[in-house]
């Protein structure tokens, strides 16, 4: 069964003159991880506020756990977990307070679903007299997801949770997201980070409010068409100039210590125009490509359909 | 490379009891891209603060663009660009006013502040946009006018806190475009970060844990010393070992 499904969905704000989604269906099985992927205002917060009952669609229908989000939107909220993009908890209540507030709104106890959040919320029990407002940005994610969890949820929705979060937080964040999928909670979980995106079971890349591809991180890596070059020399900025000047380059970019490289001509034939470029050091092999290669090539292939840097 | 535009010795910063920045030592070079990490609450920020001049340090002795952080803060602050994720441009002003307003604050004559909006507008490809209101711009644009805007008056160094926090892969490396041109033109870049790909893109790298500096090398240098394949796993093997929950 899915726990997610969209079929058409469609939102358009100021009075129809914006699209911020466009025709979008997919669904999500029950205890499955699914990730969102996209740039800042490819529309996946509206997706999140339309699945989580706050925002109706102009066009299309939508169910979470089996139950339809305009007709059925008060058995909904009963049954879903939102972390909101923006912390939204009461910054002048305590820790244990805002838990103690969504608890009782859906009806519940801390001591009666103590079990789902323990991991999590040992972690904040010592600042548990704190004001939300006072702590630390890991701090508040992990406060975040105790709040959305505490009525024991079918569906969980989080809107990048991890932005702005280093990089010990973000890994035990997401074998939090591990064990709670173990427990059979379906997760929606959007991201602006691609490490964690592989971390996913499947992802959806999405764009100016399309799903442009929807696979396991696996396929979505096989599904690159090109061959992907992984260069180094010792000036990395005239590297990049040199090889973004080529004429047969398709796309040339910083990829950590590397510069990733796709190119119409043949390996040796670069490397040669490179030595004679004079660049000392050089290291020139071919790569596997990452999620984030496909998504910045996505994204560059969209730019360039739009006449680039939106003129 | 050599001459030193900031210099800090055993720069420290306590707030009651809590010793938020600890002894931390360095120098950055002109025109160097010097990244700054470390964990949530390790004491980046209040660092940077002090470097900026917003704060004055408890102890320890620092210069920034030759002026002193503790008698000459106001001096530092008209010589150095700063830029944060959390604040930048004003929403409700449009883009060529903000450019203005930071032109105007920054002393700029009205020519030159002209001459800079037709160069940033150009640049960034803003033109059908200029007159629109900042806050209707993608978080990625908005982070690179906000860079371009912190540098408009030539600074000789520039502040970055998370300058690219949540913008997708491919806007942080148009911003990383910006950076690499800013520094090649000569001003320093004194950037902090959570994606450690961009580490990479650095110069040299400190990593900061519970308020001391326990790694300062170049990447290539620190992977090596640490034995690792990424700066990903040097930054781990250290923060882990914090003993300061982040808050």
């Amino acid at each position: 069964m899915n726990a997610i499904t969209l079929n058409n969905i469609t939102k358009t704000y100021n009075k129809g003159t914006v699209l911020a989604v466009d025709d979008v269906s997919f669904s999500v099985e029950k205890g499955e991880l699914f990730g969102l992927i996209g740039p800042d205002g490819a529309g996946k917060s509206t997706i999140f506020r339309m699945l989580t009952t706050l925002l109706l669609p102009d066009k299309g229908t939508a169910t979470v756990g089996g139950y339809d989000i305009v007709k059925d939107y008060k058995t909904i909220r009963g049954i879903l977990g939102y972390m909101p993009g923006k912390f939204s908890l009461y910054q002048d209540l305590s820790v244990e307070e805002n838990l103690t507030f969504f608890a009782t709104v859906f009806n519940t106890t801390i001591e009666e679903n103590y079990d789902l959040i323990k991991d999590i919320y040992v972690q904040i029990e010592p600042f548990k007299d704190r004001r939300a407002g006072k702590l630390s940005g890991g701090m508040k994610q992990k406060l975040a997801l105790c709040c959305a969890l505490i009525h024991k949820p079918d569906v969980l929705f989080l809107d990048e949770p991890t932005t702005g979060v280093d990089v010990v937080s973000r890994k035990e964040f997401w074998e939090m997201l591990k064990r709670l999928k173990e427990q059979g909670i379906t997760i929606l979980v959007s991201t602006s980070y691609m490490d964690e995106a592989t971390l996913c079971d499947r992802i959806g890349l999405i764009l100016n409010g399309k799903v442009l591809s929807i696979a396991s991180p696996a396929d979505t890596i096989k599904a690159y068409p090109e061959k992907l070059y992984a260069v180094k020399a010792q000036n990395m900025y005239k590297l990049l100039n040199d090889l973004r000047s080529h004429e047969r380059t398709v796309n040339c970019y910083t990829f950590g210590e590397y510069l990733h490289l796709s190119i119409k001509e043949d390996g040796e034939t670069i490397k040669n125009y490179l030595t004679e470029a004079g660049h000392g050091e050089l290291v020139f092999k071919e790569t596997i490509p990452t999620v984030e290669d496909c998504f910045i090539r996505l994204l560059k292939t969209q730019n360039e359909r739009n006449g680039n840097k939106g003129e | 490379m050599n001459e030193t535009v900031i210099k800090a010795n055993k720069l420290t910063k306590r707030f009651g009891d809590f010793v938020a920045v600890d002894e931390i030592t360095f120098d950055v070079h002109k025109g160097e891209i010097f990244g700054f990490l470390g964990a949530n609450g390790a004491g980046k920020t209040t660092a940077m603060r002090m470097l900026c001049g917003l704060s004055i340090p408890t102890s320890g002795e620092a210069t920034v663009a030759g002026y002193d952080v503790f008698s000459q803060p106001e001096e530092i602050k008209k010589n150095i660009g700063y830029m944060s994720q959390k604040f930048s441009l004003y929403e409700d002003l449009t883009v060529l006013e903000n450019i203005e307003f930071y032109g105007g604050i920054y002393g700029l004559t009205n020519k030159e502040i002209k001459t800079k909006s037709e160069e940033l507008t150009d640049k960034l490809g803003l033109h059908k946009e200029a007159k629109k209101l900042v806050r209707s711009l993608p978080l990625g644009w908005k982070q690179k006018l906000s860079f371009l805007v912190a540098i408009v008056h030539q600074p000789k160094i520039v502040f970055l806190d998370e300058p690219t926090g949540g913008v997708d892969p491919y806007m942080r490396r148009e911003f990383w475009d910006l950076i690499y041109d800013a520094a090649d033109r000569g001003i320093t870049i004194f950037v902090t970060t959570h994606y450690l790909d961009e580490a990479e893109y650095c110069n040299r790298v400190t990593i900061m844990v519970d308020g001391k500096i326990e790694a300062l090398d170049s990447p290539s240098g620190l992977r090596e010393k640490f034995n690792v394949q990424s700066i990903d796993e040097v930054f781990y093997k250290l923060a882990r070992q914090a003993k300061r929950s982040a808050d």
